[in-house]
C-alpha cells in the first residue's frame, strides 16, 4: 500500500509519529493500514461533490497534534453539569480522548453488558471487535482513516443476546479546550445483539474555548430484531473543528432511532451512513442544527435500503442564524431489491437572518418499482401571520420570537428519550435562543 | 343588557385601511358600547375580515385615515401585543398551529403576560393546570389538549374551540370573532356558541363577524351591521340578519345606493 497518490503535508503531520499504541498485531495492521490511506487521500475542498456546500480551509490552517494524557487532574465534581442522572452508573468518560476510569461507572448495567474502554476490553472480547471495528465506516474518508491510524482508547460497548439494558450508556467525550490545539480522534464500537434493547447518549462537551479538532468515528451494529436509541450530541466549543462520521448497520426486523443535535464548534461535519442490510428494518433519523455566529455545520446523510420491506423516517432541522450556515445532504437510496421499502424525509429550515445560509438537498434514489417515498424540504423565515398570533396572544415581538424559534427546535428534543437530558437541552435551547435574541 | 348610559367601549371612526397599496377598508364607523354584542355580516371580500385584523393590529395593513379609540386610548398607536394586553381579543378565523409548544403552556405563558401587565397574580405549572381545567369545561374541551402542541393537528372545530378557550383565559374586554362559525358541525358550533354566551358579562363586548346567520340563532346580537365594499352600509336589529338570510345581500346594496 504504498501507492502515493499525493501527501498533503497537513495531512501527513496528523499521522501517528510511532508505528503503534500497543494492542494486538491485526489493530496494529489496521492502523498502519489507515495512515496508508491516509496518505492516498487528499484533504477535501468544495471541488469535491461530498463537500461543495462547505468550506473547511480554515481547519488547515492549524497544526494539530494528539492530546498529551491529560485526564489524571478531573474529578466527578469538575464535569458536574455533564452527568446525567439515569447513567449516574452506566458512564464513559474520555478527556480529550483519553479514557478516564475515575470518572467512569458501569456498575448499574446488567451482567453480561460490555461497556469499557476499547483498549482494555480488547483482551477478553478480541474476537467481537475485530469482526466490527472499522468494517462499516468508509475508509476513503480521509478524517475516517486519521481516526482509524489513531485507534487506541475508545468506547465498547457490547450487550448480549435478549438482554434489555434498562438505563441508558452515557458516553462523554470531554475536551479540555486548553492552549495548544489539540487533535482527538474518539471511537465508538457498539454491537447490539439479538434481541437486545438499549439507549446510547454520545455526547461531545468543552470545558474550555480553545481550539481543538475532534474526529470521531462511531459504528453500530444492530442485530437481528434489536432495537437501539442513539442520541448524538454535539456541543463542542464555539471554537472548535469537529469532524463525526457514524456508520450503523441494521438487521433483520431491527430498530434504530437516532436524534442528532448540533448546537456547537466553529466548523461541523457529521456524516451518518444507515445499511439496512436485514428485511423489515426500522429506522427513524431526527435531526437538529442550531447555529449562530458564524458556525458552519454541514450533515451528510446516508440511508440505503437494500432488502425488502425496510422502513425509515428521517425529519432534519436546521435553525440559522447571524452569518451561520447549514447544510443538509440526505440521501436514500432503494435499491433494486428493496421492494416495499417505505421512506419519507423532510428537511425543514428557520433562517433567522439576512446573511444566514441554508443549503439542503434531499436526495432520492430508488431502482425498485414497488415502494412508498416521499421527500420534501423548506427554507422559511418566521412568518408574519405567526407572529401575529402569539402578538395578538400578548406577547411581545422578542417573546414571540422566541417561542416560534424554541417551538421549531423543541420539536425534536421532545422525540429524546432521555427525560433529565430533554429537559437540559430545553433549557440549553432557551438560553442559546436569549443569546441570540 | 344595554341601557343607553353603557360605557362606550369602542368608537371607530371613519377607518380606512389597505395592504399592498390596495384599500380594503373604506371609512368604517361604529360604536360598541359595554354589554353589547354586534354582529358585522357580508358577503365574501366585503372586508370583514380585514377589519377585524386591523382592530387587532395585524402588521400588514397599513391605516391610512380615521382613528379607533378603546377605552379612551387611540388602539392605532399601540401594537397588537398591547392592545391585547389593554383587553382586544381576536378569535382567528385560521388560528396558526405551532408544533413543538404545548397548549398548557402557551396558555400558561400568555395568561402570565396578561397577569403581570394587569399586576395580577402569575400562576405556576399546577396552580395553572387547575386553573385551566376549569375553563375547558366552558368549551367542553378535553384536558389532554392541553398536552398537545397548540392546534397542531385539531379539528377544524378543535382549533374554533381552543380559541374561545382562550379568550376564557385572556378574559378581555373587547372580543372579536372571526368567522369563529365557518367550518364548524352543529355540534361544534353549539358548544362554542355556549362558550362564548358564558363568558359575555355587562362589562364586555363583543363583535362577531359571519358570513352565515347560523351562528346568529345561538348568539344574539343587539345589533347587526352590513358591510360591502370596505363600509358598513346597513345597520339593523336582529331582525336584519333574518331578513338577509332570505333576501340576500343584492337588496342592501340597492338601498345603500339609492
Amino acid at each position: 500500500m504504498q501507492n502515493i497518490e499525493s501527501r498533503d503535508a497537513w495531512l501527513t503531520g496528523l499521522l501517528p509519529q510511532t508505528a503503534g499504541f500497543a494492542g494486538p498485531q491485526w489493530l496494529d495492521a489496521l492502523r498502519l493500514e489507515a495512515a496508508d490511506r491516509v496518505n492516498t487521500l487528499h484533504f477535501p475542498t468544495m471541488r469535491d461533490e461530498d463537500w461543495r456546500f462547505s468550506d473547511f480551509s480554515l481547519l488547515r490552517k492549524t497544526a494539530f497534534a494528539v492530546a498529551e494524557d491529560a485526564a489524571s487532574g478531573l474529578t466527578p465534581a469538575g464535569i458536574e453539569s455533564f452527568i446525567l442522572p439515569e447513567a449516574v452508573a452506566s458512564r464513559l468518560v474520555f478527556i480529550d480522548g483519553v479514557y478516564a476510569p475515575q470518572l467512569s461507572s458501569t456498575a448499574a448495567l446488567p451482567q453480561g453488558v460490555v461497556a469499557g474502554n476499547l483498549m482494555r476490553e480488547l483482551t477478553a472480547h478480541d474476537g467481537a471487535v475485530r469482526a466490527h471495528l472499522a468494517r462499516q465506516a468508509h475508509q476513503s474518508d480521509v478524517f475516517v482513516a486519521l481516526n482509524t491510524s489513531h485507534v487506541r482508547d475508545g468506547a465498547l460497548v457490547l450487550i448480549p443476546k435478549d438482554t434489555v439494558c434498562p438505563v441508558p450508556i452515557h458516553l462523554l467525550f470531554i475536551a479540555t479546550g486548553g492552549d495548544a490545539p489539540q487533535a482527538i480522534y474518539p471511537r465508538c464500537l457498539i454491537v447490539a445483539g439479538p434481541g437486545s434493547d438499549c439507549t446510547l447518549i454520545e455526547d461531545y462537551v468543552a470545558l474550555g474555548p480553545g481550539s481543538y479538532c475532534t474526529a470521531a468515528v462511531t459504528e453500530i451494529t444492530v442485530e437481528e430484531n434489536a432495537s437501539v436509541r442513539h442520541i448524538r450530541l454535539q456541543r463542542e466549543a464555539r471554537g472548535a473543528f469537529h469532524l463525526g462520521y457514524g456508520a450503523v448497520t441494521l438487521k433483520r426486523d431491527s430498530i434504530y432511532h437516532a436524534n442528532s443535535l448540533t448546537f456547537g464548534a466553529r466548523l461541523s461535519r457529521h456524516d451518518l451512513r444507515v445499511v439496512q442490510d436485514g428485511e423489515g428494518a426500522r429506522c427513524v433519523l431526527n435531526g437538529l442544527a442550531l447555529m449562530a455566529g458564524r458556525q458552519l455545520a454541514d450533515t451528510h446523510t446516508v440511508i440505503d435500503h437494500t432488502v425488502p420491506n425496510g422502513k425509515s423516517e428521517q425529519l432534519h432541522k436546521c435553525i440559522v442564524d447571524d452569518g451561520a450556515h447549514a447544510v443538509f445532504n440526505g440521501k436514500i437510496f432503494v435499491r433494486k431489491n428493496a421492494q416495499h421499502t417505505d421512506a419519507a424525509q423532510q428537511s425543514r429550515n428557520l433562517l433567522l437572518s439576512n446573511k444566514g445560509r441554508v443549503d439542503t438537498k434531499p436526495q432520492l434514489e430508488i431502482f425498485a418499482d414497488d415502494v412508498k417515498c416521499s421527500h420534501g424540504a423548506t427554507v422559511s423565515q418566521l412568518e408574519a401571520d405567526e407572529m401575529f398570533y402569539l402578538n395578538s396572544r400578548g406577547l411581545d415581538a422578542d417573546a414571540a420570537r422566541n417561542l416560534l424559534i424554541y417551538a421549531f427546535a423543541e420539536d425534536i428534543i421532545d422525540r429524546i428519550p432521555v427525560a433529565s437530558l430533554k429537559q437540559r437541552l430545553s433549557k440549553e435551547l432557551s438560553e442559546r435562543i436569549l443569546e441570540h435574541a | 343588557m344595554i341601557s343607553s348610559n353603557s360605557r362606550v367601549i369602542l368608537e371607530v371612526r371613519d377607518l380606512r385601511a389597505s395592504i399592498g397599496g390596495i384599500e380594503i377598508l373604506k371609512g368604517v364607523n361604529l360604536t360598541v358600547r359595554s354589554g353589547e354584542v354586534h354582529a358585522i355580516m357580508g358577503p365574501n371580500g366585503s372586508g370583514k375580515s380585514t377589519f377585524s385584523k386591523v382592530l387587532a393590529g395585524h402588521p400588514g395593513y397599513t391605516v391610512t385615515r380615521g382613528e379607533v379609540i378603546y377605552n379612551g386610548k387611540n388602539l392605532l398607536d399601540l401594537p397588537a401585543e398591547e392592545r391585547a394586553r389593554e383587553g382586544v381579543f381576536l378569535a382567528f378565523q385560521y388560528p396558526i398551529e405551532i408544533p413543538g409548544v404545548s397548549n398548557s403552556s402557551f396558555l400558561r405563558l400568555a395568561y402570565n403576560t396578561m397577569q403581570a401587565h394587569r399586576g395580577g397574580e402569575e400562576l405556576d405549572p399546577l396552580e395553572f393546570d387547575d386553573f385551566i381545567r376549569e375553563k375547558c369545561k366552558l368549551v367542553e374541551m378535553d384536558p389532554g389538549f392541553l398536552d398537545r402542541s397548540v392546534n397542531e393537528g385539531f379539528s377544524g372545530g378543535e382549533k374554533k374551540r381552543n380559541e374561545i378557550l382562550q379568550m376564557a383565559v385572556l378574559e378581555p374586554k373587547l372580543s372579536i370573532l372571526d368567522e369563529t362559525d365557518s367550518g364548524l358541525d352543529i355540534d361544534a358550533l353549539r358548544i362554542v356558541a355556549s362558550g362564548v354566551n358564558k363568558l359575555m358579562t355587562p362589562d364586555n363586548a363583543m363583535i362577531m363577524v359571519t358570513h352565515y346567520q347560523r351562528l346568529l340563532n345561538y348568539i344574539t346580537p343587539d345589533f347587526v351591521h352590513v358591510m360591502r365594499s370596505g363600509r358598513i352600509i346597513k345597520t339593523g336589529g336582529r331582525e336584519l340578519a333574518l331578513e338577509l338570510e332570505a333576501r340576500g345581500y343584492d337588496w342592501v346594496r340597492a338601498e345603500a345606493a339609492a
